[in-house]
């Protein structure tokens, strides 16, 4: 069983996030870069599978030179061995570009299971994992809150706005989880140092085959034409609760007719 | 003037509200096509022609449910080949995203999601970061695939053409690479849909047990005709299911009005709810950053301020 996990490098989600004033683009540099949280319970689930099963798991990443950190965070969790993608056309590459990029990168490898956080915390599209399996025509089995394998057998629950649906596909399959699936574990000191030293293979647009022109902002399929910080809300009126705090509150839900 | 096509989200042939949003937000761009499939889409005929679709593409096939997303976008790809639509409307959900996605890839096209406005020329408008910046943005190839968030606009009682095209779904080798063996619902509690309801109460950290959810949030939730939301710490902790959360991991909420209870108001929790139109804050500490987004706050116990609430309410 060798699954691969791919990881994206983030700002911080508890932290502000802005674009930048030049190209519209994320601003990576506003604040901390930390491995896309919902990456973590793809990881910790891939580690569970192969403890379970025997296997690897390889780690793949695309983004700038500092998201070599984040392939090593992902190592040190267990990981065997990490595919960093990295290149300066790269910069702006929209959601049909990265998962063009992922898709080549993985074609040929043969994974039997090729995992996702279910989003990422800045852009939140969820639209790469479903793409990466149309571009590699496997199974998409996404939002799993649930993920077994049995042989060749492969069955998820995937979240529904109603509960979830049982969802089964034959492996390989392109796979993405949603958070709650598990508890991710955090790094032992000895998984730490071996990250170090674990290799990481660094490719560039041509290894993969991937031509400068067909990735990046300039040729993005979509564009940012402008951004602007939402304005501040106009204070509100706050009062503190000397009995009647609850027919204040009454007389302002009737005021603004929600009653 | 060219189709919009807007893909139907439906339950047994009851149209979901943000259907009809769409069908709204289509009208300001070209001409309103609807496109339903699954059973009972017969039944979403009249409401779609009542709110603006001059035609709607019909499919009772159930397959669409079976096959996860797939059948829907090769049908979509085929309506894109031949009709060059201006645009194809998506509503924001887990099954609309990643029909968006894979549709952009099946028809060489552009993609952008979460929208809550578009413009004629097809410019989105996108509340990113959690609502802190607004991002105007255009599909530059093909033909955009936008989805867009429920409650962005009002639907329109305004009756379109209404002609019916029947159309046979496609069921591809791809599709049947994953099949739906079982729907598990979770319990129905009768409350609106979280994503789309036009009211939600929502409880955290100073509920303080999944007790203080159901004797206190619930029942406001209730007399207001609201859906219940938590944060994060609340749902981390237990005491409310996931999927009611609201926030940066959770859901994205836009209701017309949105009352935080016992929600301190961090980054996380905002990124799902600071586009809410109207916000009641009640919460004991009076530095919670929750405040500044409050049209109406009061600092106070929630363990009494909403029973009390509740009672008047309910007259």
């Amino acid at each position: 069983m060798n699954i691969c996990v791919c990881v994206k490098q983030v700002p911080d989600s508890w932290a502000e996030k802005k674009l930048s004033a030049s190209d519209s683009t994320l601003d990576r540099a506003a604040a901390e870069r930390v491995i896309n949280e919902l990456d973590e319970y793809a990881i910790e689930e891939a580690l569970q599978i192969v403890e379970a099963q025997g296997g690897e798991v390889t780690i793949m990443s695309m983004g700038p030179a500092e998201a070599v950190d984040s392939v090593r965070k992902a190592i040190s969790m267990g990981a065997h061995s990490g595919i960093h993608i990295a290149d300066d056309a790269l910069h702006g590459s929209d959601a049909v570009a990265t998962s063009l990029v992922l898709a080549k990168a993985l074609e040929g490898r043969n994974f039997d299971l090729i995992m996702f956080g279910s989003e990422s915390t800045d852009a939140r599209m969820s639209v790469v994992p479903a793409m990466v399996a149309a571009r590699l025509n496997l199974p998409q089995m996404t939002f799993a809150s649930k993920v077994e394998v049995n042989g060749s057998d492969l069955k998820i629950h995937r979240s529904t706005d109603y509960g979830y649906d049982e969802v089964v596909s034959k492996l390989p399959a392109v796979i993405s989880v949603v958070e709650k699936i598990n508890e991710p574990r955090y790094p032992s000191f000895k998984n730490i140092m071996a990250a170090k030293k674990a290799p990481i293979e660094s490719l560039s647009l041509s290894d993969i085959g991937v031509d400068a022109s067909q990735v990046g902002l300039a040729t993005a399929w979509s564009q940012v034409s402008s951004f602007a910080d939402r304005p501040a809300k106009p204070a509100g009126t706050v009062v503190a609760d000397e009995g009647t705090g609850a027919a204040k509150i009454a007389e302002f839900l009737t005021a603004q007719k929600f009653v | 003037m060219s189709e919009v096509l807007v893909v139907v989200d439906h339950s047994a042939g009851e149209v979901k509200k943000v259907s009809l949003e769409l069908l709204a937000m289509a009208a300001g761009i070209g001409s309103p096509s609807a496109v339903v499939v699954g059973a009972g889409a017969d039944a979403a005929v009249a409401a779609l022609t009542a709110h603006g679709a001059n035609v709607v593409y019909v499919s009772n096939d159930s397959a669409v449910a079976n096959h996860v997303v797939i059948p829907m976008v090769d049908l979509l790809a085929q309506l894109v080949a031949e009709k060059s639509p201006a645009a194809v409307l998506i509503p924001s959900s887990v099954d609309g995203k990643e029909i968006a996605g894979r549709l952009a890839i099946a028809v060489n096209s552009g993609v952008i999601t979460d929208a809550v406005a578009v413009a004629a020329d097809g410019t989105a408008t996108q509340n990113v970061f959690g609502g802190a910046t607004i991002v105007q943005a255009k599909v530059t190839h093909g033909t955009p695939i936008i989805t867009v968030r429920p409650n962005s606009i009002a639907p329109v009682e305004a009756a379109g053409a209404g002609t019916r095209v029947d159309v046979v779904l496609p069921v591809s080798d791809a599709a049947k690479a994953t099949t739906v063996t079982n729907r598990v619902a979770v319990e129905k509690s009768g409350r609106p849909d979280l994503s789309e309801a036009s009211i939600v109460v929502s409880g955290g950290r100073g509920v303080g047990s999944d007790e203080g959810f159901a004797s206190v949030i619930e029942p406001l939730a209730d007399a207001l005709g609201a859906a219940v939301g938590a944060s994060r710490a609340a749902t981390d902790a237990g005491w409310y299911p996931h999927q009611f959360q609201v926030g940066q991991t959770g859901k994205t909420v836009s209701p017309q009005l949105y009352v935080a209870n016992g929600i301190s108001g961090a980054i996380q929790h905002r990124a799902g709810m600071q586009t809410s139109k109207t916000v009641v804050v009640v919460n004991k500490d009076a530095e919670a950053p929750i405040f500044d987004l409050a049209d109406f706050g009061v600092v106070g116990d929630l363990h009494t301020v909403l029973p009390e609430l509740t009672k008047i309410l309910k007259g």
